[in-house]
């Protein structure tokens, strides 16, 4: 894992240092809450319904031991001892006290953690696979580049006030778990027909009111010009994305009104000019990097686990967790754990600081150190032996951290919703957990399937609504929380927005109306499907159906 | 209102111009809206005074690749912080068309933004404070930072090179 | 017409605060100061907006309430959660006091 050098510690210290001056100019009444609004924001600081949220940056999801355990102490001393993990890989806290987050800042400071750039007009922290660098499908690691993408978006100064938020998402994998194509600007790597390492560039995907799958502004970018590539788009964008309405401002919409034929030309235009200089990355600069990310010394071991064998047939629910929370690994006798944080009836992405800490621990013992959050919002343990895994789920277990039920429909996405969020219109997280009450039974669940259920509680899409099999957008009705539910949305290699099945429900209907779609399926599919390929052979009408009768 | 530019309080010596009316005497220094340059080119640099040119959001800089040797100055505005186009056409102007006079910038010129600006090639900071408080802002926002990831035409070092020089130095990498 | 109060979030901590008869700022609603009618709903406005204010509070804006059983209760849902703390943890906020 990347750790910082001098520089990268001497550039957060001083950020630090910097917004804590703010802080104190804030609160002298030296700058007005207008002019400090852009500073906190840029500093991930948010006032939400309650209080202040303070969002700290995971950049692509990686933490290690040291890192989840911070997380956890920051819960408990600056917060009231949980934190919320979102779907850009972040966390986020909802309760910190202006006054007191340069201290927490400070303390995060230490663990080479800050929150810069989680929110503001800027680059946000970029986002990956969450098995990046175990995932036996993968091409390469993209963590390096993600890395020195951080470096490069970090305070650019170029990129600070964009006409709105930029997200980066990157795939080293063709499955892909990082819904690139629902991104500002979506990395794929690929090899071009020469057999070389390097992206496809995706442009001006994104959730939100105007949803749009991306488009591909250049098939392949080798991995030297990535970066003069990003600054060429970012710069279009800067002098040409709207600025006169917030809702149109984001580079889809810039994408959508021109067409990306147009927007490949003068990014093209621009880059051909830039290309050759400083920001061309050499080979010996990226294999450092590369060196950066290396595997962690893995033990040979054979693939066949005896253990492993041995503990299923004996635990049920052990053989449960392994079927739908443990994934392959590159490397033989390993395998990548995920750490459900989507207890049945829970809330979707908290922890506790304890469980934060226990995960850190459990992270050393069996996992190198090394921790992963994931987009869905769960955790990942990525190179855990498989026959330290029965070890590894008792112990999660016992601390509520045991379900199995990755990617079934009871891992919800939701996010805070009505609850927390100062501009949302409905509720998200108490749908979400009788949803996942209704649906709780393991072998129900297992016989559903892959079903990908996201919740947004309102029309900025942060519960990614637009991308689940079932969609499930909150919205208020004359004062009332009513629901509208979308169909056939994908986050994957295969994107596809949902469609709008018809009226909305309300708070009492919900939950009925996604399990008559749930039993149309289950009455529908052919051996195999998952949910969203029986939605995708029979269309819309046989659900509608069943949701609307004759209405 | 007060300008500064090399750590220190310069004078206003420039009239900014409207998009149109009657221009001032011929030796009054200048600046015009790039719109009104275009229209008014000839006129304009058959003039005695100084000549520069204003960039609104939106403008091109690269309309005035063939005239950079006759402007002594080109003020960019920042209409609201938060409009950060002006950042590009420093860059532009600097790194790419080589401009190499005043560049200043004007409008909603704010302290926390400072330092981003120089960073993209400004080199004067049109200020709605006093001289005193000016110079106290610009000097602290240009040293609240000493580490910097991009490289950018203020020719600070960045971290990459730092890093590359170390390992030169000492034959090791990081 | 309906009555109204203002709230704002207080700007060391955060929280909710409502702004009561004597121009301070409150946690509980019931202190608050309560405008009937459009001209004292205005005036109630304009002085949580004076521009002093913005080293106290950040954001302060008028809420529709009723009278409840002695109480102020604001009519919209948001602004209830917002009075008590979320409906999915009822051990946080000004309802588990």
């Amino acid at each position: 894992m990347y750790r910082y050098d001098d520089f990268d510690r001497q550039l957060v210290e001083e950020r630090t240092a910097q917004f804590r001056e703010q802080v104190q100019r804030r609160l002298a009444g030296d700058i007005t809450e207008e002019q400090f609004r852009p500073l906190r924001l840029m500093n991930g600081v948010y006032l939400q319904l309650h209080a202040y949220m303070l969002r700290v940056a995971i950049p692509y999801g990686t933490l290690r031991a040291d890192q989840l355990r911070a997380l956890g102490g920051i819960a408990r001393k600056y917060d009231k001892g949980y934190g919320h993990f979102t779907t850009r890989q972040n966390i986020q806290y909802n309760w910190p006290k202006l006054d007191e987050i340069p201290d927490a800042l400070l303390d995060l400071s230490k663990v080479e953690m800050h929150a810069i750039q989680t929110s503001g007009n800027c680059i946000r922290n970029t986002t990956t696979d969450q098995y990046a660098g175990a995932a036996a499908d993968e091409i390469e690691d993209p963590r390096p580049y993600c890395e020195l993408i951080r470096q490069w978006s970090t305070f650019h100064p170029e990129f600070t006030y964009l006409p709105r938020k930029f997200k980066i998402a990157v795939t080293g994998s063709p499955n892909d778990r990082a819904a690139v194509k629902v991104h500002d600007i979506g990395l794929r790597m690929h090899h071009n027909e020469a057999g070389e390492t390097g992206f496809e560039v995706v442009v001006g995907g994104g959730l939100g009111r105007t949803p749009f799958v991306g488009k591909t502004v250049r098939d392949f970018i080798g991995k030297n010009d990535l970066f003069s590539y990003l600054e060429a788009i970012l710069r279009v964008y800067n002098r040409f994305g709207r600025r006169d309405n917030k809702y149109k401002a984001r580079i889809k919409i810039l994408v959508h009104e021109e067409g990306i034929e147009k927007i490949r030309d003068l990014v093209e235009e621009e880059w051909a000019q830039i290309k050759d200089g400083s920001l061309r990355v050499s080979d010996e600069e990226i294999a450092q990097y590369v060196e950066q990310f290396a595997p962690p010394a893995f033990e040979d071991l054979s693939d066949d686990s005896p253990e492993l064998a041995l503990h299923k047939a004996e635990h049920r629910r052990f053989a449960n967790w392994v079927q739908s929370n443990v994934i392959a690994h590159k490397q033989p006798g390993y395998a990548i754990a995920n750490v459900s944080l989507k207890p049945i009836g829970g809330i979707p992405g908290d922890a506790t600081d304890v469980q934060m800490e226990l995960v850190a621990d459990l992270s050393e013992k069996y996992s190198f150190g090394d921790v992963r959050v994931t987009h869905e919002q769960n955790l990942v343990l990525p190179h855990v032996k498989k026959a330290d895994l029965f070890a590894l789920w008792s112990e999660l277990d016992a601390a509520g951290l045991g379900t199995g039920n990755l990617g079934y429909v009871t891992d919800i996405i939701a996010c805070p919703g009505l609850d927390y969020c100062a501009l949302a219109t409905a509720r998200s997280i108490p749908l979400s957990q009788r949803i996942s009450e209704r649906f709780g039974d393991m072998d129900r669940q297992h016989d559903i399937g892959e079903l990908k259920i996201k919740i947004s509680g309102c029309i900025n899409a942060c519960g990614h609504h637009h991308v689940g099999h079932i969609g499930i957008l909150g919205l208020d009705k004359r004062g009332k929380e009513f629901y509208q539910i979308t169909l056939g949305g994908d986050a994957s290699e295969n994107a596809a927005i949902g469609k709008i099945a018809g009226a909305g429900f309300s708070e009492a209907e919900v939950v009925d109306a996604i399990e008559s779609l749930v039993t149309k399926y289950i009455d529908t599919r052919d051996p195999g499907e998952r949910f969203i390929d029986t939605y995708r052979r029979v269309g819309m009408d046989p659900f509608k159906e069943v949701l609307y009768g004759d209405r | 209102m007060a300008i500064v530019k090399n750590d220190t309080v310069i004078e206003q010596e420039w009239i900014t111009v409207d998009a149109e009316g009657d221009l001032p005497a011929s030796d009054e220094n200048l600046i015009v809206p790039l719109a009104r340059f275009k229209e008014q080119r000839e006129d304009l640099i058959g003039r005695n005074g100084g000549l520069g040119v204003l960039l609104n959001p939106g403008d091109a800089p690269e309309d005035l690749a063939d005239d950079l040797d006759r402007l002594s100055i080109i003020t960019v505005n920042f209409p609201a912080y938060t409009d950060g186009r002006g950042y590009s056409y420093g860059r532009v102007l600097r790194e790419r068309m080589g401009f190499k006079g005043e560049l200043r910038a004007v409008g909603d010129v704010l302290r926390d933004q400072l330092l981003y600006m120089h960073r993209c090639g400004f080199d004067s900071y049109d200020l709605n404070v006093d001289g005193e408080t000016a110079l106290t802002k610009v000097r602290a926002a240009l040293k609240e930072m000493s580490v910097y990831y991009q490289p950018t035409g203020d020719g600070r070092a960045t971290a990459a090179s730092l890093r590359e020089r170390r390992a030169n130095a000492t034959g090791k990498a990081f | 017409m309906s009555l109204q109060v203002a709230t704002a979030n207080r700007l060391d901590d955060g929280l909710v605060v409502f702004l009561t008869a004597n121009g301070g700022w409150s946690e509980n609603i019931n202190d608050s100061r309560v405008a009937d009618g459009k001209e004292a709903a205005a005036v109630l406005l304009q002085e949580a907006s004076a521009p002093e204010l913005d080293v106290v509070i950040v954001g302060p804006y008028l809420i529709d309430v009723e009278q409840q059983d002695g109480g102020l209760v604001p009519t919209k849902y948001r602004e209830v959660l917002r009075t008590k703390g979320p409906s999915v943890r009822q051990d946080l906020g000004y309802q588990a006091v």
